[in-house]
């Protein structure tokens, strides 16, 4: 789960790591009290999960409340690439002296945790790994001796960063290592890191993506699921508990595990089609799962044909088929299905389906002949 | 022959009493896999279908002489039960486990690591590995396979691993080991160890690779096979359609910026020699043809 930067930045305060002082809302007249409460000048700044927001307009600085009051009127409601704001935070506005770059993410071929460090902070830091690799420090962390003051001490001076920030750059790292470890993070990342005039080292930003295998150890993050997902179809997905992602094709997906999911959609777009979406019904689906799936891929209006591969593994097949007349019963499916039936009991499924077969309810062979089966309906 | 299980191999089942566990065991004891004991704590002296049931790995591996251990518990016990299994005794362990935090996951590897390096483990998050006729340690559907080589199989999708099963079943195709290595981010059998053994071993004559998008397994597995392998491989990488910065339903399936996609993956593969198909039914196809001219 990708955090908005005021939940990143609430959830960095839970471990101690520096940031200014603010609040979010998604009223205006709450904003200028607000930035009353914090005092000025402050700082408005659009909250997406989404890069450019300052090029977009998306981040304005405000000396007074008339001036939080146009800015906040004119951000909430803003169309920053496709992502609509509906919440903005209000902090303190910081006077900078430098900006720095700090990370910790999983190294996946190392198998250890890369830490990032650089004294060239406020750019994306892809450029600066291109223009100029030396500038960032890489730290290669064992999982299970972790990161101590020394070494966080020497990194700094490998970093380069300004004496004067040195050590209190080097404590806060070993905050946000423990904000990415225990707080099961798959990166927490702060650009830019800031450098005050006054030599105060803090978080400007917070960009933070939580491990949602971990859930079930951090209660707090049931507050930071709200507006997650601004696509309705990934709402009621979610809400039947299905792994769900909504695209702009017209060919519906429904498959049993990630990987036929993901080659599903690929099948589909080699014979010529666009998938709708990619949805996973995962191992051991039952017919009440398949019945939820269908639901969801009827409610999208773009779908023109329903593409069901289903291999049978502990998902058994004639489950699978039960699932599509239930469905069938429940509501209407405004799209023809085509199926691919194999694996585990797919004789007994495909027996189950057979009375009911006509050019709403097809079944075929292969993955490949039904793929061309789907899109050729769909772009019918 | 077969990589890392044969006919003798002897397995134990952590979770054996559980749903998952009892109804994989025992289909993996159906299967002809020596299936010789449970582990679930404080059901020591219990049986699962006339299969022992221990308290602790180390009793089930003193009474039993088990090797290997399959692990199905849910993901908060499964980093404890992988380092029991280690400690235990066993030096092959396979978990299907979905759903481990990344964190937990990279600490167990490095633990495995450095205190047990003679251990290998499979997954989490894996459909386990089959040899056809002698041995099946995990979920995959055993008639789906076909014994008597030539073909061995790595994959990291589960669904997958069965559609090339399937594929090469079909055509009277057997292979000699497949192998699920799993889709999360740390998985503690990569394709370069399935690689170096496939390789290493005289009755696989080809193999098939299976990726997805996500991560750098495939690129550093390129690599691998340009400098090393001696034998065909054919692959398909799933996720070519797949959308940057979306896990694709498994943990390590991500585009992150312009790492982790699956042409850059095909790029590499290509590179070494490798047949890189646009599909399944066509990797298939493919490895048919080469198996026909061997």
């Amino acid at each position: 789960m990708d955090l908005f930067e005021y939940q990143g930045k609430q959830y960095f305060a839970r471990y101690d790591i520096p940031v200014s002082p603010g609040d979010a809302t998604d009223s205006v007249d709450e904003a200028v009290a607000i930035a009353d409460r914090i005092g000025y000048p402050v700082v408005v700044k659009a909250q997406v999960k989404v890069g450019g927001r300052g090029k977009a307009g998306g981040i304005q600085l405000a000396d007074n409340a008339e001036e939080v009051r146009k800015h906040a009127t004119n951000i909430l409601g803003m169309d920053i690439k496709g992502h609509i704001v509906r919440i903005i935070w209000i902090e303190c506005s910081s006077d900078i002296k430098k900006e720095y770059y700090a990370s910790f993410t999983l190294d996946r071929p190392n198998k250890k945790h890369l830490g990032m460090l650089s004294a060239q902070g406020g750019v994306e830091i892809e450029v600066v790994a291109e223009e100029d690799p030396t500038a960032i420090a890489l730290l290669s962390i064992d999982p299970i001796k972790g990161l101590d003051l020394a070494t966080a001490q020497q990194w700094v001076k490998e970093a380069k960063l300004d004496e004067e920030a040195q050590a209190q750059a080097a404590e806060l790292l070993i905050k946000l290592y423990r904000c990415y470890t225990e707080g099961d993070c798959d990166l927490a990342e702060i650009n830019p890191l800031i450098l005050t005039p006054q030599g105060t080292v803090h978080a400007l930003d917070a960009k933070v993506t939580l491990d949602e295998n971990a859930s079930y150890r951090h209660p707090e993050w049931e507050a930071f699921r709200v507006n997650e997902t601004e696509d309705p179809r990934e709402k009621m997905a979610k809400e039947k508990g299905l792994n769900y992602i909504g695209l702009d094709g017209t060919v519906g997906i429904i498959a049993n595990g990630a990987g036929l999911a993901m080659s599903t959609l690929d099948v589909v777009n080699q014979v010529g089609g666009t998938a709708a979406n990619f949805l996973d019904i995962g191992g051991g689906a039952n017919a009440d799962v398949m019945a939820a799936a269908l639901e969801v891929i009827n409610a999208d209006p773009k779908v023109k044909a329903i593409f069901v591969n289903i291999f049978g593994g502990i998902t058994r097949v004639d489950e699978v088929a039960k699932g599509v007349l239930g469905a069938l019963e429940k509501v209407t499916i405004n799209s023809p299905i085509v199926l691919r039936l194999d694996g585990t009991n797919a004789v007994e499924g495909r027996a189950i389906l057979q009375p009911h077969l006509n050019d709403k309810l097809i079944t075929e062979p292969t993955m490949l002949d039904a793929a061309r089966k789907a899109v050729g309906l769909a772009n019918a | 022959m077969s990589i890392f299980v044969d006919e003798n191999t002897k397995v134990i089942v952590q979770g054996l009493t559980g749903g998952q566990g009892r109804f994989h065991g025992l289909r993996n004891r159906d299967y002809g896999t020596k299936v010789v004991g449970g582990v679930t704590p404080g059901k020591g002296g219990t049986d699962v279908d006339g299969i022992p049931v221990f308290n602790s790995v180390k009793e089930a591996v003193d009474a039993t002489g088990a090797t290997a251990s399959f692990v199905s518990v849910p993901p908060k016990f499964a980093a404890a039960a992988i380092m029991e299994a280690a400690e235990g005794g066993v030096t092959f362990i396979v978990c299907i486990t979905e759903g481990i935090p990344a964190q937990d996951e990279a600490v167990t590897y490095n633990r495995l690591k450095q205190e047990f390096p003679n251990v290998r483990l499979l997954g989490p998050n894996c459909p386990g590995i089959i040899s056809p006729g002698k041995c099946n340690i995990g979920i995959t559907s055993g008639d789906i396979a076909l014994a008597g080589g030539p073909v061995g199989i790595v994959s990291r999708s589960g669904t997958l691993t069965y559609q090339a099963l399937h594929e090469l079943s079909q055509q009277g195709i057997g292979q000699t080991t497949c192998v699920g290595i799993g889709g999360d981010p740390v998985p503690g059998t990569n394709f370069i160890d399935c690689l170096k053994a496939f390789n290493d071993d005289p009755e696989t004559k080809a193999v098939m690779m299976i990726g997805e998008i996500g991560g750098s397994e495939e690129e550093n597995a390129a690599e691998w096979i340009k400098a090393n392998m001696t034998k065909p491989v054919v692959s398909y990488i799933a996720g070519v359609t797949a959308p940057p910065g979306r896990k694709m339903g498994h943990a390590g399936a991500i585009i992150s910026g312009s790492k982790g996609t699956a042409q850059a993956k095909m790029d590499a593969l290509r590179a070494a020699g490798v047949h890189v198909c646009q599909n399944p039914t066509e990797a298939g196809e493919k490895m048919v043809e080469i198996v026909r001219a061997l």
